[in-house]
Formats: C-alpha cells, sequence, structure tokens
C-alpha cells in the first residue's frame, strides 16, 4: 500500500516525520518498506525576508531588492516580479543553488544591477502552474530557515507493507487511524478544497431492487453482492483534477484520469472503498443487474483487453451485457469519456472469495481486486458513497437525478464478540486491567457496549475489520495496541516433552560428521531436476522445465554439480548429500519420498604433494568401494555389497536394492579424471550396539599366499572358501593384497595373493601347526576351486 | 671393591652420579652397567651388602643407597634422552624443514546445516527436541489444518507445488503437494499424542519461487513448536530472546512486531539489532537498524482444535525462521543460490574451525 505522508496528515492536522511514521507502523504490525520522495527536493531552498525594493533604473520590468537570507551579508537581488513587497517572506535560492529545472543559480548582472540569488515562485519551484508572482510565505520562521520547515514542499510516499488480515490499512483513514492511536491524538477527515455546497440526504434503503435517476438497479446475485450504493449524477463537466487532487494521486502512485474517475480513485485510496462511474448514456435498456455471468459472455475491460467471462462469474451488467467484472474492472463499453456528461456511480460490496477467483481465472489483479479479496466495510460504504459524491460534484460539477438508492437486500450488522480477561492473561501472561484492555479496543474503533455479569466484556467490532471474528482476534489486538515491546521477556519454568529425537536426525548428522571427516564437502542441490526416471514423480505447475520432475536418485545431481566444478576449472571434487528422493509407490502410484546420502568423487585423492612431485594418485574406484562400504555402514548396516552388472549393488536384508556404487558417466573436459560415486537408502530404526569381544591374548601367525585363479573367478569365491575352511584351523582373517596379471602366467589364469592371519584362543600356535592348516586349505583350494598355490 | 661400611664409597658414586651429565653414549652404556647393572653393578653389590649390617645401620645406609640408586635411574635416562635429541638435531639440520607437510582434504558441513545445528543445539539445551516429517504432504496439513481458508489471500504468500496426480482424483484437502513450509509436521506432532509438546523441527521447504539471488524453490526452514498448559505470549518472547542472545551475541537488541501468519494467533516478528550498523542504519537493514530473523506466535485456536488439543486447557507457541537467510547473514553472502550449488570454491570455505 503506497501511503502519502501530506494525506495523513491532513488527517491528523499535524506535521509528521516519516521515520517516525514507518517505526509506528511497524510497532503496530504493518512494517515500511521504503520511504520515496515524491516530487521536488525543496531542500536546498531557505526562507528569506525582503528588506528594501525599489525600481531597476534601466527595466521597468524589474525591481531590484535587498534581501535577507539569514546568511549575514546581505544580498543585492534583481527581481522580476510585480508582486514584491518590502518586509514579506519568500522562498530564496541562494548562489550554488540547483533549481528542480536544472538550472544553477550565480551571479548575474543584469542591465548594471548585481544580482546574487533568487527570490522564487510556486512554478519555479516546481510545487504548481499559478505562477502571478512570488510565492508568499506566511511564517513566523526567521531568515535562513529551511523552506520544507514552512510549507508543504515534496511529498514523501511511504510503501507500507499491509498483512493479508489488514483490509482497513488499505485506505489513508486506517493508517492515520493507527497513527492516532499510538499519538494519542483524534484524527478525521480532510477537507474537500472548494468542496460544493450539497444537500445529501441519506440514500434511500432498498432491497435487491431500486429505481436510480431513471435506471433500474437490481442484485440478482445477493451472495455475490450484499449491498449496492449508486447514484445518478447529471451535467459533469469532464476534465483535469484540480492540482491536489492530481498530487494526491500522484503521491500514492496512481495516474490521474478525469476528475470523476480521479475522484473515485481518490475515495479508494482514502476510505479503502472501491467505486465505479459508468457513462449512464452507454447503458443499454437502462438497467444496472449484478449478477452470475452466463456461460459464452465476454467483455473487454478498461485496459482494452477482450476476455471470456468464465461462467459463474460476478459481473455488473446493463440490459444486455456485462459491463464490468464485479470488483475486478470495468468495462470499456460504458467508461467515462470526455464527452461524458451523467454518469451512474457504483458502490458496492462483493463476497472476497467472488472476486479472488474472479481475479484468479482472469490472470487480473487491480487495485480495487486487491481490497475486496481483503474485505471492506459494508457498513461504512454509505459514508464512502457520500463522500465520493461530494467530491465528484465539487471537482466535475453536476447534480444528482433524484435520490441515491441503497440496495441492502438482508441488512446485517458488524459482530459483537465478548472477551474474557481471564482468556487474556491465559493467551498473553500478564494480567492487564480492565480498563487497559478496553482502551486498546476503544483505539481500533470497536465500542465496548456493556459489562456484562459474567466477567466478560462485549466488544461491537467496527465494520472496517472484517479479520476480527472471535476472541482471540480481539486478544491479538489489545497485545498489539498495548505494546508487545511491554510485555516481559523473563524465561519461565517448563515442562520438557517427552518426546526423543527423530531418530532418522541422528543418522544424518552422523553421516553428514563422518564424510566431512573423510575430506568430503556437503552439497544441498533443489529436489526438483530437469529430467528423472520414469518412476519419478512430476510437479504439476512447474515454474521452469529445469525443475519439472523430483530426483528419484541423489547421484545424477551430484554428478550434475562435477560437471559445474569442471566449468569453473576445478578438477577435484568431493561432494556429498543427504536428501530425500522421491518416486511413485509401486501398488498405487502415490508419490513417496525416501531418505538418501550419496557422495561422488574425482581428481586427486590428496593434495599434490612435493615428495611426489607434485602429482597426486586420482581417485579410484576402491576408493569409492570403500566410501560406499563407510557410507553403509553409517546409513543402512544390514545392507549388503554385490556385484551386478558391472558395479556394486547395495541389497536390503529383504533383498531389495537399497543403493548403488562405481563410475558415473559425466560430460567431463579432456583434462578432467573420472568421477566415482554412490548412494544408499538411510534407514534409521536404530544402529546396532557394538558387542564387546574379549582382547586376544596369544599371538598371531601370519602367511601370505600366492594363489593361480582362473580369470573368470572372484577373489570373493576364494576368500569365502578360505574364511569357510580355516575357521576350524584358527584362520582369524584372509585379505586380499596383491593381484598379477601377466605373461608369466598360463593363459586365463591370473594370480591373487591373500594374507592369512591365525591365531588361538588358548595357546601360542606353533610353525608345524600352521604349516598344517596351509596344507590343508591348499587341498580344500585345490579340490574345490581348482586353484594353486603359486609360492608362500 | 669397597667395603660395605665405607662410607667414603657412597662419595664416590655420588661423584660418578655428577659425571653422568656429561658422558657420550657409549661411555653412559658402560657406566649404567658399571653402576646399576643387575650382576656386577656397583649399586647393586652394595645393596647387596647391606644384609651383613646391624638393624639401625642397615636401615640408615639403605635410605642412602636407595635414594641414590633412583637418582642415578634419573640422571641416566634424561642423559639418553638429552643424547638422543641431540642427534636428531643434528639429523635434521641436514632437511628443509620448511618444506610443506603433506595435506589432507578438508572436509565440510554444508553452511546451512552448521546454521541449523547450532539453532537445534540452543533449542536442545532449553527442551526441545528434533522432529521431521515428509516434505510431500497433503493440502489438509499443509494448509487446512493450520488454518488456511481456502481461497484466503494468505494463500498468496505460500505458491505452492502441486504434485502432478497422473490422472487419479484427488479429492481437496488430500491433494499432495511439495510443503511449503515445515509447519506440516506441528500438525503430525499434535495429533500423534497429548501435549506437552517442545520441538525444532528442520527441514526443506518449497515455494514455486524464481530461483534468483534471493529465491530459491526450496530452502531449508525451522520452527519451534511448544504447547502446555500455561504457555503464553510471555513464554513465547522469554524463549525467542534467549535464542537471539546465543545465537547472535548476549548483548543482541530483540524487538517484537506484530504481524499476521494464519496459524498463530496473537502473530509476531521478531527482528534483532543490526550487526553490521550496530543499529544506526545501513544498506543491510534497510536503514532501519534492525533485521528481521522469525516469525511466531500464539498457535491459533483452530489449529489447535484441528489437532485435537483442547485450546482451552491448553495453549503454546509456534516459530520459524529461515537458517539459509540467516547463513547469508552471518557470512555475508550475496547470493542464495550459492548455498544450493556445489561449487568446491564456496563450500571448501567452511572447512575451518569456528562457525
Ligand atoms: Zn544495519
Amino acid at each position: 500500500m503506497n501511503v502519502s505522508r501530506q494525506w495523513l496528515e491532513a488527517f491528523l492536522r499535524r506535521r509528521l516525520d516519516s521515520t517516525d511514521v514507518a517505526w509506528r507502523l511497524a510497532m503496530l504490525g504493518a512494517p515500511v518498506d521504503a520511504i520515496e520522495p515524491v516530487g521536488v527536493d525543496l531542500s536546498a531552498f531557505v526562507v528569506a525576508v525582503v528588506l528594501e525594493v525599489r525600481q531597476h533604473p534601466d527595466a521597468d520590468k524589474l525591481r531590484v531588492t535587498l534581501v535577507d537570507d539569514g546568511s549575514g551579508t546581505i544580498s543585492n537581488v534583481v527581481c522580476g516580479a510585480p508582486n514584491v513587497k518590502a518586509g514579506a517572506k519568500y522562498p530564496f535560492a541562494r548562489l550554488g543553488t540547483v533549481m528542480p529545472n536544472g538550472m544553477k543559480i550565480e551571479r548575474r548582472t543584469l542591465r548594471g544591477e548585481v544580482s546574487d540569488g533568487m527570490l522564487c515562485s510556486a512554478r519555479e519551484l516546481g510545487l504548481g502552474e499559478d505562477h502571478d508572482g512570488l510565492l508568499t510565505l506566511e511564517t513566523d520562521a526567521a531568515p535562513g530557515a529551511p523552506l520544507t520547515d514552512v510549507i508543504d514542499g515534496g511529498d514523501e510516499r511511504l510503501i507500507v507493507d499491509v498483512t493479508p488480515n489488514r483490509a482497513d490499512l488499505l485506505g489513508h483513514k486506517g493508517i492515520a487511524r493507527e497513527l492516532a492511536a499510538s499519538l494519542g491524538v483524534p484524527y478525521r477527515l480532510p477537507d474537500i478544497a472548494g468542496e460544493a455546497a450539497l444537500d445529501l440526504p441519506t440514500p434511500a434503503r432498498f432491497g435487491d431492487e431500486a429505481p436510480v435517476g431513471g435506471i433500474r438497479l437490481a442484485i440478482d446475485d445477493r451472495d455475490g453482492c450484499p449491498r449496492f450504493l449508486a447514484g445518478v449524477i447529471r451535467g459533469v463537466r469532464i476534465g483535469a483534477s484540480p492540482e491536489w487532487l492530481q498530487r494526491r494521486l500522484a503521491a500514492v502512485g496512481v495516474r490521474a484520469i478525469n476528475n470523476v474517475v480521479d475522484a473515485t480513485n481518490y475515495v479508494m485510496f482514502e476510505l479503502n472503498q472501491p467505486m465505479h462511474a459508468y457513462d449512464a448514456a452507454t447503458l443499454r435498456g437502462s438497467a444496472i443487474v449484478v449478477r452470475a455471468a452466463r456461460g459464452g459472455e465476454r467483455i473487454t475491460t478498461l485496459d482494452g483487453i477482450d476476455r471470456a467471462i468464465p461462467p459463474g462469474t460476478l459481473v455488473i451488467a446493463d440490459a444486455d451485457r456485462p459491463i464490468g467484472v464485479a470488483g475486478v474492472m470495468g468495462g470499456r463499453a460504458t467508461e467515462v469519456t470526455n464527452t461524458t456528461s451523467d454518469i451512474l456511480l457504483e458502490c458496492a460490496a462483493f463476497d472476497p472469495v467472488r472476486v479472488r477467483r474472479a481475479r484468479r481465472a482472469l490472470g487480473l489483479s487491480t487495485d480495487a481486486s486487491h481490497r475486496f479479496e481483503r474485505g471492506t466495510d459494508r457498513w461504512g460504504a454509505v459514508d464512502a458513497f457520500r463522500r465520493c459524491i461530494r467530491l465528484i460534484v465539487t471537482v466535475a460539477g453536476g447534480a444528482l437525478d433524484g435520490p441515491a438508492v441503497d440496495c441492502f437486500p438482508a441488512p446485517t450488522h458488524p459482530p459483537r464478540i465478548f472477551l474474557r480477561p481471564s482468556r487474556v492473561a491465559q493467551v498473553l501472561g500478564v494480567d492487564l486491567s480492565w480498563s487497559t484492555i478496553e482502551n486498546q479496543l476503544v483505539a481500533i474503533g470497536a465500542t465496548i457496549v456493556s459489562k456484562p455479569d459474567d466477567g466478560r466484556i462485549a466488544v461491537d467490532v467496527p465494520g472496517w475489520r472484517p479479520d476480527i471474528t472471535s476472541e482471540i482476534d480481539l486478544i491479538e489486538e489489545v497485545a498489539r495496541l498495548y505494546g508487545y515491546d511491554r510485555l516481559p521477556t523473563d524465561l519461565g519454568a517448563f515442562r520438557p516433552g517427552l518426546r526423543e529425537d527423530d531418530p532418522a536426525w541422528g543418522v544424518m548428522e552422523r553421516i553428514r560428521l563422518a564424510l566431512a571427516g573423510h575430506g568430503l564437502s556437503e552439497v544441498v542441490t533443489l529436489p526438483m531436476v530437469a529430467a528423472a526416471g520414469a518412476g519419478a514423480p512430476k510437479v504439476l505447475n512447474p515454474l521452469s522445465a529445469e525443475h519439472r520432475v523430483l530426483r528419484d536418485a541423489l547421484l545424477p545431481s551430484l554428478v550434475h554439480q562435477v560437471e559445474a566444478n569442471w566449468a569453473m576449472q576445478t578438477a577435484d571434487v568431493r561432494l556429498f548429500e543427504v536428501g530425500a528422493v522421491f518416486n511413485l509407490a509401486a501398488n498405487d502410484g502415490v508419490p513417496t519420498e525416501t531418505l538418501r546420502a550419496g557422495f561422488v568423487v574425482t581428481g586427486s585423492r590428496a593434495p599434490a604433494h612435493w615428495t611426489d612431485g607434485g602429482t597426486a594418485r586420482a581417485w579410484d574406484r576402491w576408493d569409492a568401494l570403500g566410501l560406499f562400504r563407510r557410507l553403509i555402514d553409517l546409513a543402512h548396516p544390514a545392507a549388503t555389497i554385490q556385484v551386478e552388472a558391472g558395479e556394486w549393488i547395495a541389497r536390503d536384508a529383504a533383498g531389495a536394492m537399497a543403493g548403488r556404487c562405481g563410475s558415473c558417466l559425466a560430460d567431463a573436459p579432456p583434462w578432467a579424471s573420472a568421477v566415482f560415486g554412490g548412494e544408499i537408502t538411510v534407514v534409521f530404526d536404530g544402529m546396532p550396539t557394538p558387542a564387546f569381544r574379549p582382547l586376544p591374548v596369544y599371538p598371531a601367525v601370519t602367511r601370505d599366499l600366492a594363489l593361480l585363479v582362473k580369470v573368470d573367478q572372484t577373489s570373493a569365491v576364494v576368500t569365502q572358501l578360505l574364511t569357510d575352511r580355516g575357521a576350524r584351523h584358527g584362520l582369524e582373517s584372509v585379505s586380499v593384497i596383491d593381484e598379477y596379471r601377466g605373461k608369466a602366467l598360463a593363459a586365463g589364469t591370473r594370480s591373487i595373493a591373500v594374507r592369512l592371519v591365525f591365531r588361538s584362543a588358548e595357546r601360542t600356535l606353533t610353525d608345524p601347526e600352521v604349516e598344517q592348516a596351509i596344507a590343508r586349505l591348499r587341498t580344500s583350494l585345490e579340490r574345490e576351486l581348482d586353484v594353486t598355490i603359486r609360492s608362500t | 671393591m669397597t667395603t660395605p661400611s665405607d662410607p667414603a664409597s657412597l662419595d664416590v658414586l655420588r661423584q660418578r652420579l655428577a659425571a653422568v651429565a656429561s658422558l657420550d653414549a657409549a661411555a653412559l652404556a658402560a657406566e649404567e652397567i658399571a653402576v646399576l647393572g643387575r650382576k656386577q653393578g656397583e649399586l647393586t653389590h652394595q645393596l647387596k651388602a647391606l644384609a651383613t649390617l646391624a638393624l639401625d645401620e642397615k636401615r640408615a645406609r639403605g635410605a642412602a643407597l636407595n635414594a641414590l640408586k633412583l637418582e642415578f635411574e634419573a640422571a641416566v635416562v634424561a642423559r639418553r634422552a638429552e643424547l638422543a635429541h641431540a642427534a636428531s638435531a643434528a639429523e635434521a639440520r641436514d632437511i628443509d624443514l620448511t618444506m610443506p607437510g603433506r595435506q589432507l582434504w578438508v572436509g565440510t558441513r554444508h553452511p546451512v546445516t552448521v546454521v541449523i545445528d547450532e539453532i537445534v543445539a540452543i533449542f536442545r539445551e532449553i527442551g526441545f527436541a528434533v522432529a521431521l516429517g515428509p516434505e510431500i504432504e497433503n493440502e489438509e496439513r499443509n494448509f487446512g489444518a493450520l488454518n488456511f481458508p481456502p481461497d484466503h489471500p494468505a494463500l498468496d504468500m505460500h505458491d505452492t507445488l502441486y504434485l502432478d496426480p497422473r490422472g487419479a482424483e484427488w479429492p481437496v484437502g488430500e491433494r499432495l503437494l511439495l510443503r511449503t513450509h515445515t509447519s506440516p509436521v506441528q500438525v503430525r506432532v499434535m495429533r500423534a499424542g497429548p501435549p506437552p509438546y517442545r520441538v525444532v523441527i528442520p527441514g526443506l521447504a518449497y515455494r514455486n519461487d524464481p530461483f534468483d539471488a534471493s529465491h530459491a524453490p526450496a530452502f531449508a526452514q525451522i520452527e519451534g513448536l511448544a504447547v502446555d498448559e500455561g504457555v503464553t505470549f510471555v513464554d513465547l518472547k522469554a524463549t525467542l530472546t534467549h535464542f537471539a542472545r546465543r545465537f547472535f551475541r548476549p548483548d543482541v537488541k530483540v524487538r517484537f512486531r506484530p504481524s499476521f501468519f494464519p496459524f498463530t494467533e496473537p502473530s509476531a516478528e521478531m527482528d534483532v539489532s543490526c550487526a553490521i550498523c550496530g543499529g544506526i542504519g545501513c544498506a543491510a537493514c534497510k536503514g532501519t537498524g534492525w533485521m528481521e530473523i522469525l516469525g511466531g506466535g500464539m498457535v491459533h485456536e483452530n489449529v489447535l482444535r484441528n489437532c485435537d488439543v483442547d485450546p482451552e486447557r491448553y495453549t503454546g507457541f509456534a516459530f520459524g525462521m529461515g537458517p539459509a537467510r540467516m547463513a547469508m547473514l552471518r557470512y555475508g553472502l550475496p547470493d542464495i543460490r550459492l548455498l544450493y550449488g556445489g561449487d568446491m570454491r564456496f563450500l571448501s570455505q567452511f572447512g575451518a574451525a569456528g562457525r
């Protein structure tokens, strides 16, 4: 909401400082986002008094004056204005001042007389067009006082951030009311300059139909339009609005159009009541009807766009056609033009939901729809309507054709709410006295009706506060007006909640700390991506094709981040992410989500060191497998890794796929090294408690064996056999320590070296015992796997 | 060989003790055997000889010999360490120790994670636990239960991303969406059992916002909920003031302003004094001296009712804030997109100690 400081000053009958206004409004819940100057900046001008005036000896039209501008020096100033008088005060531009038109005031000599500065007219200051001479200042201010102290120079526009519940703050009156409460001063409507004397009786009350100025007014859709006031003004002269009215509209950022339209806009910004004026001569069938749109109806709105009206939309129509979308925008066919002489003025209340739906359906948001959606004051509409009529007659002439009418088919009153002071204390935590509570409610314009015996306060809510519908709303108002800052901030006793941390939280934290400890950096990528698998849920209304589907895996996003790093010439990338992935459930197609953890690495495994000549080994798949193993321990301890179709697949206890690891395809520059990554579903049904195993008492014996295996035999099969058969011979562990493929071996074979660790829990093993165990294992290998031992 | 009763032998041993400090490595080894050796050592020998003495003489001389033995042992150890150190220093003289050491990659947690963890830790100190919930929600929990009236302008603040029903009919209220805030988790917590509740809820939220310098279509949020008998607006102010002092600095100034959220009433926003200008007003705080940090309020009666909590008996407060925004403030980040990308040059800046 754009607010004019001068407009507020007119309400409050006092000068205001915009910074102070901004602070007060913020503390009342309507922060000011910005304060912008409107119109000219007069800060460079001062008040000056003319001490002496004499005729210029060589120019009839010029006077030579002596001017005191408070600087201590009396200046000689040549002046062309006929109204300059000794003893009067005028705005003065000292040497060096830049005028609104860009001219810089410098010493000049006019026909032999020196002029050091300039006495200014209103036009020269950019304040108006009345240029019959200097702007005479009626002020007690001393010479040298800033001009802005004595005249309304430039206005200021306050951009007020109005929350959706505060319809009343969309008019200057509502803002003024809040400020008045904050400042403890009264407020009332500004006077209308040159207001026409007008006998304006209260509009006659009707039901859903009324005659007005020879036109039939009817409400066919009472739910959509609970109240409709109308009047016909004949004989208006369409033209430009007076300067003051144009200035008000300019200050709130609205373009002046013509005096009638400007008058309706003025009242809207003053009282939050949108109005509309129709050219009465263009109404077909002499009728105005509020009804639901029928199928196939169209309208060209004021913005010149031809629109199909969705059936059921609330419209204003004449006898033949819609002439306006109720509460949103009027139609071009009936708009007030330069040739209009008779108008029908509409002032209505519309159902906020109907207006919102129409606005959304048409994609047409206006100052009017913004206000109707938030709720106008249907009970205050009469006053707004009367003010608008007075304003139109004042600025455009004309006269009402017969009495104005007020169709209010089902009259209602603003709600009455009962407030318990005990409840105020229960919610706010402070005991406020009855009078304190009442004072805050009176400040918002509520009426305290009575004090019933049951300890409750009966409150009549003002009509401009549609947001106040229950006791808690009143409690908020009490706290708001009393001041949040005045409430204490002492931390009281509390019962701790009985809930434990969500188990997923601890798991996520462990994963993050562990992977960061391994030198990887956590990344957060957007879960919406451009493309994902067939089972990924789609967004119904994506903002862009880049974000049209939800990811069903982390790795593609991580690889994408690797590519982005490559684009920045970064070769060493180590990333991990913990986040949700999304899938359509297999059975019913409903979108579901799963927590995943994933990582990706490329480039050097460690920073290059001079001992290696500045090179470093790159990450390889075995590093990735190690990280994957570590990740599984943290995120999914029950999962096992299997080799499937050239990559490592993790499967949970039930055999379902839980993750994968391997090399990643990427759009790599030639200098980049290979990318490896993995991801795993995170489970959080409790981590196993480590079981203590007694520490070994007797020493171990270690033997390395080189085994000759066929190329299609896996090391897993060999180590598994050794583990199984070796257990009863005291074989504690088996690890693969080397692999050899080469010409030295028979075709179709390779060699792997394993390290066997033997240990007994009862005694120190002797060499013969170990040799005997190895001999047994050799037999098993040869017999069961056809694997021979090359050497020991 | 001296006799056991010869006091001069003690003096000799004391002189040999004094000489240990200047022996070289070979002499030290020889002297250790000569004095302390288990078979031939002089001290060992004299200690054995004590057995032949009378009781009171044995006691006096034994104490002196034992003290001397301990001193001798200590002197040998000290001299050996001194010699070893000198040897390694001599070796090191040939190495350029200013050459760089072998480095490790320093991993980092995400700056927003760091901020969230800190927030969680502060609230944990005052009895809050972590609650989590899904990012896919239905309209009822995201809006309806939280007192968003249908067709209300408040919905404009939540530009919602809906999920494609793929031809299925999702009834109104059951339509699935990406949660626009973490608040549906409040609903889940309250519906899971009776008060008291005291939880903080970190997580991602989604809005149909363009991805630009100050908006991301998915962003971190963290919110809190405390409901019990006797929880008041004063408790809300007190809790959040405590949080601000712990998170920012002990002398931070806070101010509470009225605001509007459908799910709280009274609603408030909390500002903290601008750390950059100290409250005088600068570009970062738009000249106000204040930074808007979080929103909150008393849980709306309708929300409690919608979660089967009796609002006449229980009251409570809720609040929410954006850790990404707080990270941007803390680290002076110019563009929120840095936080939703994987640029190593950015992420690796958050690995140093501290916060
Ligand atoms: Zn600042």
